[in-house]
C-alpha cells in the first residue's frame, strides 16, 4: 500500500473504524483499509478525531448496535452521521 | 511437524528440577511486611542480590493466606531465581515458605527475626547471601530449546491499537510457539467480559470451557458485582483506555482476546499464582487485570518471560521476570520509546503484517532469553504486587 491509511476497520461487518494517524482533521478524504483482507475504500472525516478513536462508517441511529471485530461492542445512544466521531458521548456498553 | 520455529535455541539456566530460567537472581525474600527492612539491608550488604519487599503476610487466613504462600513460594521457585534467602518475623511461616521453594532443589536458607533482632538476622543472612552470590555467578548458561521457555501475557493501558496490532502480535507468537511445546499463560478475568462467549469456545474441550465459564462468572458475581458502586465506567475501561479511544468493556475484551491468536486453545485453568500441572500448552490463570498484580501472579506460576502489549504506554516491570513491551501506537513510539522493546506500529501503516510482527516478537523472546535486558529491566521497573482476596483478621 503506497499511501498510508487513515482509518483501519477489522471486519466488513463492522460499522465503526479506528483512526490510526495523529492530527486527523474534519474534511479529510480518508483512505480506509479493512484489515481482514486489506481491501480499501474512502470516507470523509466528519470531525477532528484523535488517533485511536472511532469513526462511524455509515449513519448510525440511537438504539443501533456498534459492531467492531464483527461483534457487538455496545449500543449507540445518540444519532451519529457517517464520518462522525464515535465514543463515550454517543456509545455505551450494554453490560453496566 | 517441524517448522522454522522448531530449531530455535536459547542460552539459559537449567535448574535442579529441569525447568529453564533466563535470569540468575539471588533473591532476599520477606515472608511478611515487617521483614522488608532486614531483607533490604541484606541486599544492600551483598551486591548481586535483590530484595523483593511487599505489603502483606500478617494475619491473613483461609484462601487469602493460601494465595500468599503460593505467591511467595512460586516467586522463589521461579527458574529465573538461582537461590533464595527467606526472612520472616517468626520461624513457622518462614520455614513453610523456605521448604516450599526447596522442593525445586535450589539452594534456600531461612532466617527469623524474633529472639535475634534485625542486626543478628542481617549478619547471618548476609553471610549466606554472599555464599549464594559466589555460587550462582559461576553457573553457566547452556543451550536449551525454545520449548523450555514459559511465556506469559497480559496487556496494559490498552487502546484500539492494541486490538489492531500488539495483541494480535502476541497471538501470532502463541499460534507459532505453542505447537513447538512452550507453556503459555493468559488471564485478566474481568477483562474478558464482553468476549466471554468467544473465550469459552477457545477451551480445548467443553468440560474445560464450562469450568472456565464458572470461574469467570464467579469473578463477576463475587468481585465485580459484589463491590460495584457505579456502572464501572471509570474502571473498565480505564481513563487511559478511554483516552486511547476504547469506549466499552466489550470492545476492550475483544482486543484483549487477540492475544491468544487464531488457533491457540487453552488446556486448563489455574488459580492465581498456581503452577501448571497438565503439561505443555496454554493456561488461563484467574487473575486481576491490574498490570503489576497480574504479572506477579503469572511469575509465581512459573512464567520466565512476560510479553506485554501496550497502547497508551504502561511502564510496568517485574523483579524476576523480564517484561517485553510491544506497541503498535505510533504516538507511544514517538513519546515513550524508552519503554518499547518491539515496535509494531508498521501494522497500522500496513507496512508490516501480523505474521512479520509475530516473528519479530519471537526473535525478541529469543534475545531476551539469551540475556538481553528489556526496557523495563534497564529502567529499573520491579513492580511486585500481591493480590489480596479480602481483609486480614
Amino acid at each position: 500500500m503506497s499511501e498510508i491509511p487513515h482509518l483501519l476497520v477489522h471486519e466488513h461487518a463492522d460499522n465503526v473504524g479506528v483512526v490510526v494517524v495523529e492530527g486527523l482533521t474534519a474534511g479529510t478524504d480518508m483512505l480506509c483499509c479493512v484489515t481482514h483482507d486489506n481491501s480499501t475504500f474512502r470516507l470523509t472525516a466528519g470531525a477532528d478525531v484523535p488517533i485511536g478513536h472511532k469513526i462511524a462508517l455509515k449513519d448510525l441511529n440511537n438504539g443501533d448496535t456498534a459492531i467492531k471485530y464483527g461483534e457487538d461492542i455496545g449500543k449507540i445512544i445518540a444519532d451519529i452521521a457517517k464520518g462522525g466521531h464515535v465514543h463515550t458521548h454517543n456509545c455505551k456498553t450494554k453490560r453496566w | 511437524m517441524s517448522s522454522k520455529y522448531s530449531n530455535i535455541t536459547v542460552k539459559a539456566f537449567r535448574r535442579e528440577n529441569g525447568r529453564v530460567g533466563v535470569r540468575n537472581h539471588v533473591v532476599i525474600l520477606p515472608v511478611d511486611d515487617i521483614s522488608n527492612a532486614a531483607c533490604e539491608a541484606v541486599a544492600n550488604n551483598v551486591k548481586g542480590t535483590m530484595a523483593i519487599p511487599h505489603a502483606y503476610g500478617r494475619l491473613q487466613f483461609g484462601e487469602d493466606l493460601e494465595l500468599h504462600f503460593r505467591t511467595m513460594i512460586g516467586t522463589g521457585a521461579n527458574p529465573n531465581v538461582a537461590a533464595v534467602v527467606v526472612i520472616g518475623i517468626e520461624p513457622g511461616w518462614t520455614k513453610r515458605i523456605a521448604d516450599g521453594i526447596r522442593e525445586t532443589g535450589k539452594p534456600v536458607a531461612e532466617f527469623s527475626i524474633e529472639q535475634n533482632g534485625d542486626f543478628e538476622t542481617i549478619r547471618a543472612a548476609s553471610w549466606k547471601a554472599k555464599e549464594f552470590v559466589h555460587w550462582s555467578t559461576e553457573l553457566q548458561r547452556e543451550e536449551c530449546s525454545i520449548s523450555d521457555i514459559w511465556v506469559s501475557t497480559k496487556c496494559g493501558e490498552s487502546d484500539t491499537t492494541t486490538g489492531l496490532g500488539s495483541c494480535p502480535t502476541v497471538g501470532n507468537m502463541y499460534d507459532k510457539l505453542l505447537p513447538e511445546g512452550i507453556t503459555g499463560f493468559f488471564g485478566e478475568t474481568s477483562e474478558i467480559t464482553g468476549a466471554e462467549h468467544i473465550c469459552q469456545k477457545r477451551a480445548i474441550n467443553e468440560e474445560v470451557g464450562e469450568r472456565w465459564y464458572k470461574m469467570w462468572k464467579a469473578y463477576q458475581d463475587d468481585v465485580i458485582f459484589a463491590h460495584q458502586t457505579d456502572d464501572l465506567s471509570d474502571s473498565q475501561p480505564t481513563k487511559g483506555n478511554i483516552e486511547g479511544g476504547l469506549t466499552t468493556i466489550e470492545e476492550k475484551a475483544l482486543g484483549n482476546l487477540e492475544k491468544i491468536g487464531r488457533t491457540s486453545q487453552y488446556i486448563d485453568i489455574l488459580e492465581p499464582a498456581e503452577a501448571p500441572k497438565s503439561g505443555k500448552g496454554l493456561y488461563f490463570m484467574d487473575s486481576s487485570s491490574a498490570a503489576a498484580e497480574c504479572v506477579t501472579l503469572m511469575a509465581a506460576g512459573g512464567a520466565v518471560i512476560h510479553t506485554f502489549p501496550t497502547g497508551q504506554g504502561n511502564v510496568v516491570g517485574n523483579p524476576i521476570v523480564p517484561v517485553i513491551k510491544i506497541t503498535a501506537n505510533p504516538r507511544t513510539v514517538r513519546t515513550m520509546s524508552e519503554h518499547v522493546d518491539v515496535d509494531v506500529s508498521g501494522i497500522l501503516r500496513r507496512e508490516m503484517t501480523i505474521d512479520e510482527a509475530g516473528d519479530e516478537l519471537i526473535d525478541m523472546i529469543r534475545r531476551t532469553a539469551n540475556g538481553r535486558n528489556t526496557a523495563a529491566e534497564a529502567l529499573g521497573h520491579r513492580e511486585f504486587s500481591m493480590t489480596k482476596l479480602y481483609r486480614s483478621a
